[in-house]
């Protein structure tokens, strides 16, 4: 009972307190505070309920004990963490979002090629690729190699079909300057058209950086050496040790946020001059 | 219309690559094959036996073809249409909860979006956290989602259509946010002079502005909800839907039936999201917008 009064409390409390902060001037700390705020107070009505009712750890573990398993399985999450994020994602990620953009630049030039992939990418990249992956895991074989082309595979549509919009968002007067300074179709891919071009590329890598940990991950569903992220969450979920499942979920968590994050930094010290980017300074 | 050639010809360009892959693919077993039956193939028997092996590496388009048209139109001029070998069968199991999840999804994602509209606190706190939301590989938590509902009794359509709800809810907060919030001051003002209440302002202003963006959501979330079906169907230990018939495909090596689905998969994808463009174009045309 005393738990669940605590929950309740906590919750009143975290509200009260972001009510309050959102009648405070919106300076740059009161606008990170409040989500800050928030999730704390989420954590701790979620062990206050968790507690309270005496939810079973098989159902739902308390955040402290996931806490627990996550200091105490540090060697395999992180063994995990090489396997699925560095390994079979981030090589997926930079082969796929390479060769995107490769590709978006060279059929550029075709008129009749642009018209052709956009609606075939769009299609493509609404349909569920990840059912790609029981194929791949068996061209590929078991180990990081079949991770990393589900993801290629993945990745690939979006951020081709962003960088083929994003080669068109320079317009006519800017390309008539270019042609006027005698530019070079090369200097004037490098010097306009690029760089108009990377806002639609960045919102196109950063949908791809969950698709990249989604396919990581969903792909060792289907075979894998013993160690992964993949492995080990439909591993545990059988011997219901869910506090470990719920661990790899908060370094999962934390590995997307972050790359999602990285991105985002990048976006911002690349194309600080786009609007966006401006408004928020 | 001046796009349909273009678009033909990269179709007709991904068909001729497939069939070109299927022969690279497929040739190391044809050859194994036939050096243990001691013959040598000439070129034309080794494209031949490349198109038509049982377990290819790479199905031929018509392999998949067959296989599809053996599953469905097949079955129901045989009157089994939903019999356990049907995929019309697995396709309903996958449809049913990726329209429940959907529903679930786009109900959960107006709501929050017109807290997060209407309500200071919400958007400063709430709304950094469905951003976040996205950035967590749920997708690849979806088993475990399944499997524990599972222990506790909960079973059947309810945790996939809770996974399909957890990925097509968060395109339709960030659409309905954008589309709430397009009405211009100007407007605003307006229902202002007309001393509307604020229920009027939502309902006779904000609503009806934001559908085209409600519509572009709904595409995306559509299609996410049904990504969101296929993978909660793994971990059921292959019973029945699209998702299944892909694990047991992959588990004895049925590279036929994986395509099949993974095909009947994309032309449902397809098919859904054509008919919400379809009910998008009428109800914008009824409310005067297209």
């Amino acid at each position: 009972m005393g738990w669940l009064v605590f929950a309740a409390a906590a919750w009143a409390g975290g509200w009260a307190l972001n009510i309050w902060l959102a009648r405070q001037p919106a300076s740059a700390l009161v606008r990170l505070a409040m989500p800050v705020v928030f999730g704390v107070t989420l954590i701790a009505v979620w062990e206050g309920v968790v507690r309270g009712l005496d939810v079973s750890a098989v159902l739902l573990p308390a955040p402290s004990a996931i806490g627990q398993a996550f200091v105490g399985n540090l060697a395999i999450l992180w063994e995990d963490f090489v396997q699925t994020v560095i390994k079979g994602a981030l090589t997926g990620y930079v082969i796929g979002c390479g060769a995107a953009v490769l590709t978006a630049i060279a059929i550029d030039r075709s008129d009749f090629l642009k018209r052709g992939l956009l609606p075939v990418g769009n299609f493509v990249a609404a349909l569920p690729i990840i059912g790609m992956a029981p194929i791949l895991v068996m061209w590929f074989g078991f180990d990081w190699q079949s991770k990393a082309a589900v993801v290629v595979v993945m990745v690939f549509f979006p951020v081709l079909v962003n960088t083929v919009e994003g080669l068109q968002a320079s317009d006519q007067m800017q390309r008539d300057l270019m042609r006027t300074y005698a530019a070079s179709s090369a200097a004037t891919l490098a010097k306009l058209r690029m760089p108009m071009a990377m806002p639609f590329i960045f919102n196109g890598l950063k949908i791809a950086t969950t698709l990249a940990l989604i396919g990581a991950i969903v792909a060792e569903f289907f075979g894998s050496p013993i160690r992964g992220m993949g492995f080990r969450i439909s591993t545990s979920v059988g011997q219901l040790a869910l506090d470990l499942v719920w661990a790899e979920i908060v370094v999962a968590a934390l590995a997307g946020s972050a790359a999602y994050g990285g991105v985002a930094l990048i976006e911002r010290a690349v194309t600080f001059w786009h609007p966006s980017q401006r408004a928020r300074s | 219309m001046r796009s349909v050639v273009p678009v033909l010809t990269v179709v007709g360009a991904i068909f001729v690559l497939w069939y070109l892959a299927a022969i690279w693919l497929n040739a190391a077993w044809a050859y194994d094959k036939a050096t243990r039956a001691g013959v040598t193939l000439s070129a034309s028997e080794l494209v031949a036996d490349t198109w038509a092996q049982d377990k290819p590496k790479l199905p031929a388009p018509h392999q998949v073809g067959a296989e599809i048209w053996k599953t469905t139109g097949a079955m129901v001029a045989k009157g089994r249409a939903f019999s356990k070998r049907s995929l019309i069968y697995h396709s309903w199991v996958t449809l049913s909860a990726t329209l429940l999840g959907f529903a679930l999804g786009t109900g959960l994602g107006v709501l929050l979006a017109v807290g997060i509209v209407y309500n200071t606190v919400m958007d400063r706190s709430v709304m950094p956290w469905v951003i976040t939301s996205q950035t967590i590989p749920i997708l690849a938590l979806a088993p475990m989602i399944i499997v524990v509902l599972n222990a506790v009794g909960i079973s059947g359509l309810l945790p996939k259509a809770m996974i399909s709800m957890y990925l097509s809810f968060f395109p339709v907060v960030v659409g309905m946010v954008k589309g709430l919030r397009s009405p211009e001051v100007m407007q605003l003002d307006q229902m202002r002079t007309w001393n509307a209440s604020p229920s009027q302002t939502f309902w006779r202003l904000r609503l009806p502005a934001s559908m085209p963006y409600l519509f572009a959501s709904l595409k995306v979330a559509m299609a996410a909800s049904l990504v969101g079906a296929i993978v909660g169907e793994l971990p059921t230990g292959a019973v029945a839907g699209l998702g299944a018939r892909l694990l047991a495909g992959s588990y004895y090596g049925q590279t036929i039936q994986i395509w099949s689905a993974l095909i009947t998969a994309a032309a449902l994808a397809a098919a859904l999201v054509a008919l919400i463009g379809v009910i998008q174009r009428v109800t914008l045309r009824r409310m005067g917008m297209a």
